[in-house]
């Protein structure tokens, strides 16, 4: 940093590290810093008392991997636990680094780095050569669209400085690239502790010719991969400051835009001419890719966040079914058929897994079956959102390619993916549009459909809670059906068990037949345990507004088990019933739903009274 | 593009997506030139509206006068809404560097009045000034930064940021604190002033002032409240600030940059981080990090 003056033309470099803490990770990037002049003095001082302290290189020796360590934790651990971010420039670059662990169970950190690096360098100790962490890490860093790769054979101090050994790590290197199709890659025999050809070249390798590791950073990129490829805009905001101005926000992924060029957007289809870009510096005649600016179109076509404008001659495509690569993040896993949010650009929509594919073990490249994707998982899975969205295969452009999931619920982020394709099914199968719809159904009738929701412990009373509803309906001449889970389990989804995956696939089931029951004007009552949240939650969007009423029927577990209609409890208690509700297996409770029933402080009569009240206070049916 | 066009980019991407997302943003504005970087880049992103949020200034009421007249002038300029937030409860205290120590008084004036303005403001979003090459345990920082209801950073649940897709949903009470300038070197943002020609106070230029030297330090006299130990005189020195805050807590420079490029030729030959001028930072390596669990920014 205080190493030159620069001159205003730098070009930007983002990239990152991948390696184990064995290979010398740390003391390479600290040694780029220290040598590239980004190591103030201070920083330096309170080095030399940490390296007395912390380090690992021996007595009165600087450790420069003390330089990234950041966290207490981590200190005191001495591994990296996270990605940290580096930033250190030469006269003609200025480079923007993720330094990322190469500790085992850490994939999602280094996808979260390759994520927006065009540049990896991989470390590798020259004694070991290519060990099966290196396949690994090379796995991810292509899965995620790294193009450039330079490779640093690390530890030459202590293997001689001797071009033998050099020679077959590059060539144990080469012929994996060639394996693996990259032909994008440099190699440098470097000593991180020494700084042997890492900024300065090394006297103790005469016999390397190539370029220091420093001189690779700065070669020049083939092709910029944002700057190929047609333009893409995805919409951040439209900006209204009054009722002259209409614009709209984001930046520009791929390609350019200039003006008067005629953009579509999507999904809505609609079209118009770019009529100016506008900036707080002035207008532009072209947005280069990467830019960020206001758009102007000449025609007012009705467009919100989460849209993407695109020249009409290279749109992006628009499904609602993909393939595509996961990387899952959280430690809770992932289960096909669980609602979870899917955020793609500007735009988030519903999503669902609707099948694993296969899982991939990163290191022999083998294709694993999977039922559910745990921390760390890298696998091929087919995708089903509840509205189209636009985008393009990720290998075309990873910023309308790229999404990830988060919880509905804690809003957590979840894993990433990078779609492959569309499936087919999404742009041949079309929603048939039937004349009779829900509303001409339902308008024989004299109430409104509806889907009345109970869920609780097993014994809590839901089905005789709904029964006892059911009747009261059917005598007032309300057309009604009943979804109970026992009835249920014996036909429709007799092929499920009882493991959190049958569980989430059960309810979706469920969810389904309750929204065709809809559709058919009835008035249906599900009485399910549905123990968790989300799948109730996906039930409930399936339905619509105002059309699904959550019924909490909640007795205390003690009392469940005190009634036992159906000695469940006391088969679980004895271990003959593994995942048992509320024994073995979790039950999430409603945190807001319509009614909330407590049916060892009241009598089932009155607990019914109280569900055909909230029926007539909706309007389903007359009071 | 160059270096400076795609951090710029960057920073209004993160502006835009921050203020679609949040139910009620605000922005740190804590006068310094980070601040002056990023309310201009603010203004940027959202033109020609201007930004729908208020600026927040946490006013520990020990900082420079210079600073508080250049903060009003800017906002007037501007016209902008500024909140100014004082801890009252530490003021009746006396709460002050003098009497009750740094750490204290950065506990109390800042830290804690802070929350009580994002509790007050009932804000889901806080745009921060922070860069990532400050401090060691900034560097892991998220560029969204998750907090708790209680505004706890809790490194165990910060969200991984892919590509450019920010995560900025929140339940109630929760909240992001957003770094758009997380990817800027103190290097950058000179540059970055000096090409956008963005007003900076003009503390940071090299002055005749006032100063004491006090544990290695050169501590400027800018009111009244400070007092002289026996051995101390007032000297009148060239110097300058590279980080701005309560005065009694930043150190000055010796220094002849009157400008901005000599400041950014001065910055190439120096040879000290930016922070060092920082009493606050001082007492061991994992401070920051001590700080930001409790919920400094």
């Amino acid at each position: 940093m205080a190493a030159s003056p620069k001159p205003s033309e730098q070009s930007h470099v983002r990239m990152m590290m991948c390696g184990s803490v064995d290979d010398g990770k740390s003391t390479l990037l600290g040694r780029m810093l220290l040598d590239c002049g980004a190591v103030f003095d201070d920083q330096l001082h309170r080095l030399s008392d940490e390296s007395r302290r912390y380090g690992t290189t021996g007595k009165d020796r600087i450790d420069p991997a003390l330089l990234l360590d950041g966290l207490a934790d981590e200190r005191q651990q001495g591994i990296t636990i996270d990605v940290a971010y580096r930033y250190f420039a030469t006269r003609r670059r200025a480079f923007i680094v993720a330094d990322t662990p190469g500790h085992e169970q850490y994939t999602r950190n280094m996808a979260t780095a390759a994520s927006t690096a065009e540049l990896a360098v991989l470390l590798v100790d020259v004694r070991k050569g290519l060990v099966a962490q290196t396949r690994r890490h090379m796995h991810i860093v292509q899965l995620l669209g790294v193009r450039r790769l330079v490779l640093a054979i690390n530890k030459m101090d202590l293997a001689a400085f001797s071009e033998a050994a050099y020679r077959a790590v590059d060539q144990q290197f080469a012929a994996f690239a060639e394996e693996r199709g990259i032909d994008d890659f440099v190699s440098v025999p470097v000593s991180a502790l020494s700084g042997d050809n890492v900024v300065v070249r090394s006297s103790s390798m005469p016999w390397f010719d190539g370029p220091t590791l420093l001189d690779a950073l700065e070669a020049p990129e083939r092709s910029r991969l944002d700057a190929a490829g047609p333009a893409r805009f995805p919409v951040q905001m439209v900006c209204r400051p009054d009722s002259s101005f209409r614009g709209f926000q984001g930046t520009v992924r791929g390609g350019s835009l200039s003006v008067g060029q005629r953009l579509i957007a999507l999904p809505s289809g609609r079209q118009a001419s770019i009529a100016r870009v506008t900036t707080m510096d002035g207008d532009l005649e072209v947005a280069a890719a990467g830019r960020a600016v206001t758009l102007v179109l000449d025609d007012e076509i009705d467009i919100v966040r989460g849209d993407v404008l695109a020249p009409v001659e290279a749109r992006p495509e628009v499904a609602d079914q993909f393939t595509a690569h996961m990387v899952w993040m959280d430690e809770q896993p992932m289960l096909p058929g669980r609602r979870y949010l899917l955020r793609i650009g500007a735009r988030t929509v519903n999503v669902q897994v609707t099948d694993i594919k296969y899982r991939i073990d990163v290191e022999s490249q083998r294709k694993l079956a999977a039922r559910t994707l745990s921390s760390n998982d890298i696998a091929v899975c087919n995708l089903s959102l509840d509205q189209a969205v636009p985008f393009d295969p990720y290998r075309v452009n990873r910023d309308t390619g790229g999404f990830i999931f988060i919880d509905p619920e804690t809003n957590a982020t979840l894993g990433c993916g990078m779609i492959d394709h569309s499936l087919r099914r999404s742009s041949n199968v079309h929603r048939q549009a039937m004349r009779i719809d829900r509303a001409a159904r339902s308008a024989q009738n004299r109430h409104r459909p509806c889907i009345l929701w109970f869920t609780g412990l097993s014994g809590a009373g839901k089905s005789t809670v709904a029964d006892a509803v059911e009747q009261r309906l059917f005598s007032m001449g309300c057309r009604t059906m009943s979804l109970d889970g026992d009835n249920v389990r014996q036909g429709l989804n007799r092929d499920l068990g009882f493991t959190v995956e049958d569980r989430v696939e059960n309810i979706r089931r469920v969810a389904e037949v309750a929204r065709l029951m809809l559709d058919a004007g009835l008035i249906t009552l599900v009485s399910f345990i549905s123990p968790f949240r989300s799948e109730r939650e996906l039930a409930r969007s399936l339905a619509g507004d105002g059309t699904f009423l959550e019924i909490f029927v909640d007795a205390p577990l003690r009392v469940c088990e005190e009634r036992d209609p159906k000695g469940l409890y006391r088969k679980a208690r004895s271990g003959s019933i593994p995942n048992f509700t509320g024994i073995g297996s979790p039950y999430e409770a409603p945190t807001d739903p319509e009614l909330r029933l407590q049916t060892d402080r009241s009598d089932v009569e009155s607990l019914a009274e109280r569900v055909i009240a909230l029926l007539a206070q909706r309007g389903v049916i007359d009071p | 593009m160059d270096h400076l066009d795609h951090l710029e980019a960057e920073s209004i991407h993160i502006f835009r997506e921050v203020a679609a997302q949040a139910a009620r943003p605000v922005m740190l504005y804590s006068i310094g030139k980070d601040s002056s970087v990023m309310l201009h880049l603010a203004l940027k992103a959202f033109h020609p509206d201007r930004p729908r949020f208020p600026l927040l200034h946490v006013d520990t009421t020990w900082k420079f006068a210079e600073m508080i007249r250049f903060r009003d002038a800017r906002v007037r300029q501007l016209g902008l809404d500024l909140i100014v937030q004082v801890n009252e409860q530490g003021v009746r205290d006396g709460v002050g560097p003098f009497s009750h120590g740094a750490d204290r008084h950065t506990e109390v004036m800042k830290t804690e009045a802070l929350i009580q303005a994002l509790d007050k403001g009932g804000f889901d979003a806080a745009f921060g000034g922070a860069r990532r090459d400050e401090e060691a345990s900034r560097s892991k920082e998220r560029i969204l930064s998750f907090r708790s209801r209680a505004h706890q950073w809790d490194v165990k649940k910060q969200r991984p940021e892919m590509w450019s897709l920010y995560n900025g949903r929140v339940n109630p009470g929760e909240s992001v604190r957003v770094f758009p300038l997380s990817n800027w070197t103190e290097l950058d943002v000179w540059r970055y002033v000096r090409r956008e020609n963005i007003p900076v106070v003009p503390l940071y230029f090299a002055s005749k002032r006032p100063v004491v030297e006090r544990q290695g330090s050169l501590i400027m006299v800018d009111d009244e409240r400070m007092p002289l130990r026996p051995e101390e005189r007032v000297q009148h020195r060239t110097v300058r600030f590279r980080t701005l805050g309560c005065y009694p807590l930043t150190g000055a420079i010796e220094s002849e940059a009157a400008s901005v490029d000599a400041i950014i030729e001065e910055m190439a030959a120096s040879r000290t981080s930016e922070r060092q001028g920082r009493l606050i930072d001082r007492p061991d390596g994992t401070s920051m990090e001590a700080k930001k669990r409790a919920g400094y920014f």
